[in-house]
């Protein structure tokens, strides 16, 4: 299968360029800080244990997981994108494509390949960064978060689509249009997952639905900002829950068919990028 | 816009056959009307100046371009049909390729993409890294390759499959002498076993040494196509050195050739072939002159390019 040769041949591009690298690197680091971090705080805190604080001892933990995890979503994110924004206007620039195109090779194979590749390396990238930080605060303190693999799993779909939009900007733009797009999107979602949940705390009604209606036609556009809000969601502790009050969360939080959105909206994407690098003159 | 009614014909001696194809980049018109046919086993030599169109032409032939219009097709099959360019091997004209693989990887790869069995495929690859001279450098990346030992990989890329077709865009500009000679020898090999090759070059002396057949582009258009022998047999310059010409007899000359000249007892003329020579010679001695010399040249495929395309470089 020549779509699985492309994949290889992606994952192994991926793997062996400095930018991987560098994300690797900077993760470990962080992990370490985390640890390092989440060390000390545990410590200073179980100085002063006092048995009737149990609970209060879990949010903490909570909220250093959610802290962490929301790093996770953000670095996924980035090396999802610096990786993967010029591999297909990349290839067509510098005509390393002309050699793959004039194989017998359908085009799909080309971007579907491609996908599969890159999609391999966030898989990877997002267990030990994410199984990372989750193993770092179980092996200190034994707690874990409720829903944990859902969690990841909405980080990951992020990233997969991330990569997707970036993929189908690859098949019409130039490298540095398709970073502007792709960050200028996940910008917006970002922006308007916040105005939604400062809408949310605000009492007053029309004021707050104007700002639910933003984050609402934002996620729409794109939907990373809201799969994070439910990976939070997932994750958050049953007492932050109740209270609604927490920066990574709030009491309104995406529904199940803001996911099915977002995995019907990857799906369109990808179809969509086949369809204009089947068009694309090499 | 009027389309013709194109036919493709599933004649099995036809490796390529394409007709009308056009190709339009906005209101630039790259590609104004192809029309070709190219037999099994010929060396086939596409010439033209640069900008005529003649990677635009390849990249159609491959399908990496889709026409604006008309239709062609590789061995009866439609051009778009993936499965066709399992017997084509193609060298694109900047040979830029995957820097990063070590360059067994780079054929490897390749050969993963022609399907070819992983025993196979193995074997293959000793035997072209031989064939082009990189054996020693098998392991190196790619990124440390010469622009000539580029050309020697992308060569072996083009072979790996045994193709019945070879596309090659401009293989040896920029090259130097012991590159050209290699591509000239990979040619000639190629046509001993059959393999059509389409050879697309403005460096006109390598077409001269290794075309059967040639067709001459100009903006985007075949304007003759002919085998290279009756090109350059056909037409004949003639050089002749000659005292007492009068200004008739210089005319009456005209009666055999074309692009009469004269400069003192120097005189050069174009015939159609070799057996008018002695007709002329009986003329001018007729006419009175002293004939001291009548040489023939062949006309040299640059000259013939320059005549049919223009000095103008078809811009």
């Amino acid at each position: 299968m020549s779509v699985l040769v492309i994949a290889r041949l992606t994952f192994k591009e991926a793997s062996r360029r400095r930018i991987l690298l560098a994300a690797l690197l900077l993760g470990l680091l962080f992990l370490v800080i985390y640890g390092l971090g989440f060390h000390y705080i545990m410590r200073d805190i179980e100085k002063n244990f006092d048995s009737s604080r149990v609970l209060e001892l879990n949010e903490i933990r909570n909220f250093l997981l959610m802290a962490g995890i929301y790093v996770v979503n953000f670095l996924t994110a980035m090396m999802t994108v610096l990786t993967s924004v010029d591999t297909l206007s990349g290839e067509i620039n510098s005509g390393t494509m002309h050699t793959l195109v004039s194989k017998p090779i359908q085009r799909w194979e080309i971007v579907v390949g491609k996908w599969l590749g890159f999609a391999g390396m966030i898989t990877l990238y997002l267990i030990l960064m994410g199984g990372g930080v989750m193993g770092l605060i179980y092996l200190r303190s034994g707690y874990v978060a409720p829903n944990p693999i859902q969690a990841l799993a909405l980080v990951w779909l992020n990233g997969l689509i991330l990569l997707t939009v970036s993929l189908l900007g690859g098949t019409i733009l130039s490298t540095l249009a398709n970073g502007v797009l792709v960050f200028g999107l996940f910008g917006v979602a970002f922006i308007g997952g916040w105005i939604e949940q400062i809408g949310s705390f605000i009492r007053n009604v029309s004021v707050s639905q104007t700002a639910v209606n933003i984050g609402v036609i934002t996620s729409l556009i794109m939907p990373s900002e809201a799969l994070w809000k439910r990976a939070a969601h997932e994750m958050q502790s049953p007492l932050v829950a109740a209270l609604g009050v927490s920066p990574f969360s709030s009491n309104t939080y995406p529904s199940v068919m803001m996911i099915a959105y977002a995995v019907l909206y990857l799906l369109a994407a990808l179809a969509l990028a086949v369809r204009l690098f089947n068009r694309r003159d090499l | 816009m009027y389309t013709y009614p194109v036919k493709v014909s599933n004649s099995p001696s036809l490796v390529i056959e394409t007709r009308h194809l056009r190709k339009v980049f906005g209101d630039k018109v790259a590609v104004e009307d192809l029309s070709l046919q190219v037999e099994r086993g010929e060396v086939f030599g596409f010439l033209g100046p640069n900008g005529a169109g003649k990677t635009t032409s390849v990249k159609m032939l491959l399908s990496l371009t889709a026409p604006s219009s008309g239709e062609g097709s590789l061995f009866g099959a439609p051009l778009s049909d993936p499965r066709v360019r399992s017997k084509v091997g193609f060298l694109p004209e900047h040979f830029r390729f995957h820097d990063w693989l070590r360059a067994e990887e780079f054929l490897q790869l390749h050969a993963d993409l022609y399907r070819m069995p992983r025993d196979l495929a193995e074997k293959r690859i000793v035997e072209l890294l031989d064939l082009v001279g990189l054996t020693p450098h098998a392991q190196k990346k790619l990124r440390q390759y010469s622009k000539g030992m580029l050309q020697r990989i992308g060569l072996a890329q083009a072979l790996l499959n045994q193709p019945e077709l070879v596309i090659l865009d401009e293989p040896t500009s920029g090259l130097d002498p012991v590159g050209r000679r290699l591509v000239r020898d990979i040619i000639r090999d190629l046509r001993q076993k059959g393999t059509t090759v389409f050879l697309n070059s403005h460096l006109l002396s390598e077409v001269e040494i290794t075309c059967d057949r040639v067709a001459f582009i100009k903006h985007g258009e075949v304007v003759r196509t002919s085998t290279l022998q009756t090109l350059v047999e056909g037409e004949l310059s003639v050089e002749i050195r000659a005292r007492n010409l009068s200004p008739q007899a210089l005319e009456g000359l005209s009666r055999w050739g074309r692009n009469v000249r004269a400069d003192g007892e120097h005189l050069t003329l174009t015939v159609d072939g070799e057996a008018d020579l002695p007709d002329i010679n009986r003329y001018l001695v007729e006419q009175g002159a002293d004939v001291f010399a009548l040489r023939p040249q062949h006309i040299s495929l640059e000259d013939l390019f320059i005549q049919i395309v223009g000095t103008d470089g078809g811009l």
